[in-house]
């Protein structure tokens, strides 16, 4: 029961964007991803990128709003790094069946469906912003995403007012929205 | 602006930050628009996926920056394989002989071309390029400048020995392996000095002048040997326009400096493939520091600066340092020595003062005295 509240708790540590979580998350469970990775044919560097794309499959997991974990988080884990490893094996044409592992896992590809989703509208967003160019990228990370105030921004950005980086705020936010919704398509 | 007032209503509207009045009024306002209404549906589902955005952007930061601390701090050890000899020195080997054959007709051919141009040129080419290695002049300078001081401290340059050269190093292998130009070891012996100005012996076990590359140890039991280092070497060349940062101590002061500028050619001096063109403010003194990339990988060593170009100069690609530790195997006295290069780049490449804060511990100002 005590070890379920942990899980519980860590989850939420992860939601939260909580270092401590993360840090126990890491601790916990990286030299087994490391293990399984090393030994079905990739790197130190593979297993660390892995990891890091599993603890934010995760992090979405947790956000799903029909999010039940029916495991652990160390069999969840494992099963993203060895669905995700698969993959990229397959990929690259190194995919011999079957993978040496010591591991537990359960079948998550409904959830991987999920997940991919979101993956999709985050490089959306992601490709957007990059593909503005500065200084409207600063600009709008600094106002939506770093919660600074317009005055601030102004000052950062050299404008002589706060109403004029506004108005470059406003232009660079109509340009951002063309570029997200040319790309992102409601209910699909 | 209307339209820019309108977005901000919206946006106010939607934060819950619209009186209570005020929100009534643009309900109604919401009802009998469609337009608008429509534009609310639209700029919250556009919101959303900002907050989205960003928080998942901030959890993949989070995560990244708790392994590089715990990697750091020797939670894990990556299995090290040996440094792999890159592809050019597998052909190199194997084709050995056949080349050496081609070499000697080639060779005939170069040296006969080379004595045509001498004569036909109007100036060498050496002359253009200004090494960045302090001159003797200003280290004497700097010497009798700091004369009492130094004696204070009681330097480790051996008595009536002459400091003849000068330079940056950078550390490779915990061991006490520095890395700085063959043109800054004039000398033949030489010492290093850590950022907090502490001496420390060091002997040259490697120098290749081709490349400009030579390879020093520090071999003082005052050396205190670091548990990792921050920055990986680049094995692959890196991109045009790349924004880069250096460390080096090209002031008399030994003081680090800190310099800043961007990748401008994939090739150096006369389309030399085994450096890149940078531009950076480099200052005598310069010569031997290493060339970061924003993602604290070390792609390169600064060597070189164009005389008349102001802010142009040439760095040794960091693959050169991967052939310096390979070719250590095929000398008889130096084949025992296993190098290890930094493999992962753990340095706080987001926080760019606590990474020089960091980084500036593997840098050393390199004095070479006979």
């Amino acid at each position: 029961m005590k070890a379920e509240l942990n899980e519980q708790a860590l989850l939420k540590g992860l939601a939260q964007n909580d270092s401590k979580a993360v840090e126990t998350l890491y601790k916990s469970h990286f030299t087994m991803i490391q293990h399984f990775v090393e030994n079905n044919n990739g790197s130190f560097d593979d297993a660390r990128d892995i990891f890091q794309e599993a603890m934010i499959a995760l992090y979405e997991k947790v956000q799903l709003d029909s999010f039940v974990l029916t495991c652990q988080i160390k069999t969840y884990l494992f099963s993203i790094c060895k669905h995700m490893w698969i993959k990229l094996l397959q990929q690259m044409g190194k995919y011999s069946s079957p993978l040496s592992e010591n591991e537990e896992s359960i079948s998550i590809e409904m959830d991987m469906g999920q997940i991919e989703k979101k993956d999709a509208a985050f490089a959306i967003m992601d490709r957007a912003l990059n593909s503005l160019g500065e200084p409207c990228k600063s600009l709008l990370e600094g106002y939506y995403l770093n919660k600074k105030g317009m005055q601030e921004l102004a000052s950062q950005f050299g404008y002589t007012n706060a109403d004029n980086a506004k108005n470059q705020k406003y232009k660079c936010l109509m340009r951002l929205k063309k570029l997200f919704f040319a790309q992102y398509n409601i209910g699909d | 602006m209307e339209d820019i007032q309108l977005l901000e209503t919206i946006e106010k509207y939607l934060s819950g930050e619209l009186s209570d009045q005020e929100r009534a009024q643009f309900d109604v306002i919401r009802q009998k628009s469609a337009d608008i209404d429509q534009m609310v549906v639209e700029h919250k589902l556009f919101l959303d996926q900002m907050k989205t955005y960003a928080k998942r952007k901030n959890v993949a930061h989070t995560s990244q920056q708790v392994f590089s601390s715990l990697l750091a701090n020797g939670e894990w050890a990556p299995i090290e394989a040996g440094v792999e000899p890159s592809k050019v020195i597998k052909l190199w080997s194997k084709y050995k002989k056949v080349i050496a054959i081609a070499a000697s007709f080639g060779g005939f051919f170069a040296i006969f071309t080379s004595i045509i141009v001498m004569y036909l040129s109007p100036s060498l080419n050496g002359s253009q390029l200004l090494q960045l290695s302090k001159a003797v002049e200003v280290i004497k300078k700097n010497q009798q400048a700091q004369g009492h001081l130094l004696n204070e401290v009681k330097t480790k340059v051996p008595e009536n020995a002459k400091l003849i050269s000068g330079g940056s190093g950078f550390l490779i292998d915990t061991k006490g392996y520095i890395i700085t130009n063959a043109h800054v070891l004039k000398g033949d012996g030489a010492i290093v000095i850590n950022s907090k100005g502490q001496e420390l012996n060091a002997s040259i076990i490697y120098s290749d002048v081709t490349n400009d590359l030579a390879l020093l140890k520090i071999e003082d039991k005052d050396y205190k040997q670091p548990k990792s280092i921050p920055y990986a070497i680049r094995r692959k060349i890196s991109d045009l326009g790349e924004e880069i940062f250096t460390l080096g101590f090209p002031r008399n002061d030994n003081d680090i400096v800190y310099g800043k500028g961007y990748l401008s050619a994939q090739t150096g001096y006369e389309g030399d493939s085994s450096s890149y063109q940078i531009q950076i403010s480099a200052n005598p003194g310069y010569s031997g520091a290493p060339i970061f990339n924003s993602n604290g990988e070390l792609i390169g060593v600064i060597s070189t600066r164009q005389k008349l170009a102001e802010g142009v100069a040439f760095a040794v690609k960091s693959t050169e340092i991967i052939d310096v530790v390979n070719a250590l195997k095929d000398n008889e006295k130096t084949k025992d020595i296993n190098i290890k290069l930094p493999k992962y780049a753990s340095s706080n490449a987001r926080n760019r003062k606590s990474q020089l804060d960091n980084l500036k511990n593997f840098m050393y100002s390199v004095r070479s005295f006979n």
